[in-house]
């Protein structure tokens, strides 16, 4: 079944007086994000992932201002963090997290909220068909290829109807073979979806194929803007 | 094998088995909260927990007969309110054998708990799920080897027990005597016999119990 897109979704992700100490250096940063999809660049241990972990609630900052369009999800000084369950912002960690004890229809389904009209586009037909993972759902996800994985993982996040995707260096642990075969599947979720995603990555080849703008990260910094 | 000696074996198992379902929801919170929180008093709890373990059982079935007596504050307040004895019946065996396994339930199972992977549980979280969901649908489930091996660890422990076991409850035939405190009774007067049967049913449900521990542990489906 073929689902018309809905409406573009407009991302304003405000980030502003970020403070969070890290083991070498602290992460500072004042930033406003507008793009669909943006890149965060930077090197290893330039603080990226802890960036992630603090948008989606999992760490607590020294200082923080975080606002998903209408909703804030953090504010230190006003006392406000909003839970991660309850902050609407799909997660796939470099290391997918699928969980091993579960088949691969089970993960689909734990956060699955698609079900009704309105979210006609994360309705789990609609997800598992554009990333082509139907023949897999009876599958153990400990059974599954790298690729496959990353396609449930990706999945998963999205059946939970988010406002935000982060992406944590989603292609890292993948061959160029592979990473050459997914790429295609972020660039559908990306037009088919319209979600807004925060792409975190190393990788200048994917920040092209994929992002409108790139975030250059070093030391826990902001450092420059490039529009792609 | 005597009708008395398979009663005997009937009530240990019975009353080991019991006991460790007893501490099992107290075991699974306090190992979760110590694998995955910090707070305050944390080190305390632990070595409270432990203390069973290295204390001369003896001494602890001391403290708990104070307690657990009809002068003591739990025995005192039962007995007033329920007319009911604790120390020198079963339910004191029971709570003997509680206290002394449940170092060994909450030791296994927080080592299970720490080896779950947190970034699952921080996914599921971002999938939506409480930290109640999370804990009954991601880390148990994972966790699951190592909590079946500390519950046949603390069972087994509890089969053995012996110091705390006669200071609380006694050596009653029939009522709180108990596999241990039987071989002890049988060997002091001259009853070989009786006591090396009971030592071998002994042997033997422990052997049982530690292997199958083992045998769980090893086979644990841990995330990494």
């Amino acid at each position: 079944m073929v689902y018309a897109p809905e409406e573009s979704r407009e991302m304003k992700l405000l980030l502003k007086k970020i403070s969070l100490p890290l083991a070498e250096f602290s992460l500072n940063l004042d930033v406003e994000i507008q793009n669909q999809v943006t890149a965060i660049f930077g090197p290893s241990g330039a603080g990226k992932t802890s960036l992630l972990d603090l948008i989606v609630g999992l760490r607590h900052p020294k200082s923080a201002f975080i606002q998903l369009g209408e909703r804030i999800l953090t504010d230190t000084a006003g006392r406000v963090h909003v839970p991660t369950r309850h902050r609407q912002i799909g997660y796939v960690p470099q290391d997918l997290a699928l969980f091993p004890h579960l088949s691969v229809q089970q993960n689909l389904l734990y956060g699955c909220k698609g079900t009704g009209a309105s979210d006609s586009l994360f309705r789990y037909d609609h997800v598992t068909e554009v990333l082509e993972i139907q023949p897999l759902t009876n599958r153990r996800v400990t059974n599954l290829s790298g690729g496959e994985k990353q396609r449930v993982a990706l999945a998963r996040a999205l059946l939970a109807s988010p406002q935000l995707l982060l992406l944590d260096e989603p292609l890292a642990s993948l061959d160029t073979v592979l990473k050459s075969k997914i790429i295609p599947y972020l660039a559908r979720i990306r037009d088919e979806f319209h979600i807004p995603m925060l792409y975190v990555t190393h990788d200048w080849d994917e920040v092209q194929a994929l992002c409108a703008e790139a975030l250059i990260m070093e030391r826990g910094q902001i450092v420059r803007r490039e529009a792609i | 094998m005597t009708a008395t000696e398979w009663q005997l074996l009937w009530f240990t198992a019975l009353v080991s088995a019991v006991s460790t379902f007893l501490i099992l929801p107290f075991g699974l919170l306090t190992a979760w909260l110590l694998a995955r929180h910090e707070w305050p008093g944390k080190s305390i709890v632990e070595t409270l927990v432990s203390l069973p373990l290295v204390m001369p059982p003896v001494a602890t079935g001391l403290i708990l007969l104070k307690i657990l007596g009809e002068r003591g504050a739990v025995g005192g307040f039962f007995y007033r309110h329920f007319n009911t004895d604790i120390a020198f019946t079963w339910r004191g065996v029971l709570i003997a054998l509680a206290v002394m396994s449940f170092p060994l339930l909450v030791r296994s199972t927080r080592v299970a708990f720490e080896q779950v992977n947190p970034r699952l549980e921080q996914i599921a979280r971002t999938l939506g799920a409480s930290n109640a969901r999370v804990f009954w649908t991601i880390t148990l489930p994972l966790a699951s080897h190592g909590v079946i091996g500390g519950m046949l660890l603390a069972f087994a422990r509890a089969l053995g027990e012996f110091g705390a076991t006669i200071m609380v409850a006694g050596y009653i035939t029939g009522k709180t005597a108990t596999l241990s405190t039987e071989i002890y009774h049988s060997f002091n007067n001259g009853e070989d016999a009786h006591a090396y049967r009971l030592l071998g049913m002994s042997v033997a449900l422990a052997f049982i119990a530690v292997w199958s521990s083992e045998w769980f542990m090893r086979r644990k489906k841990v995330a990494k």
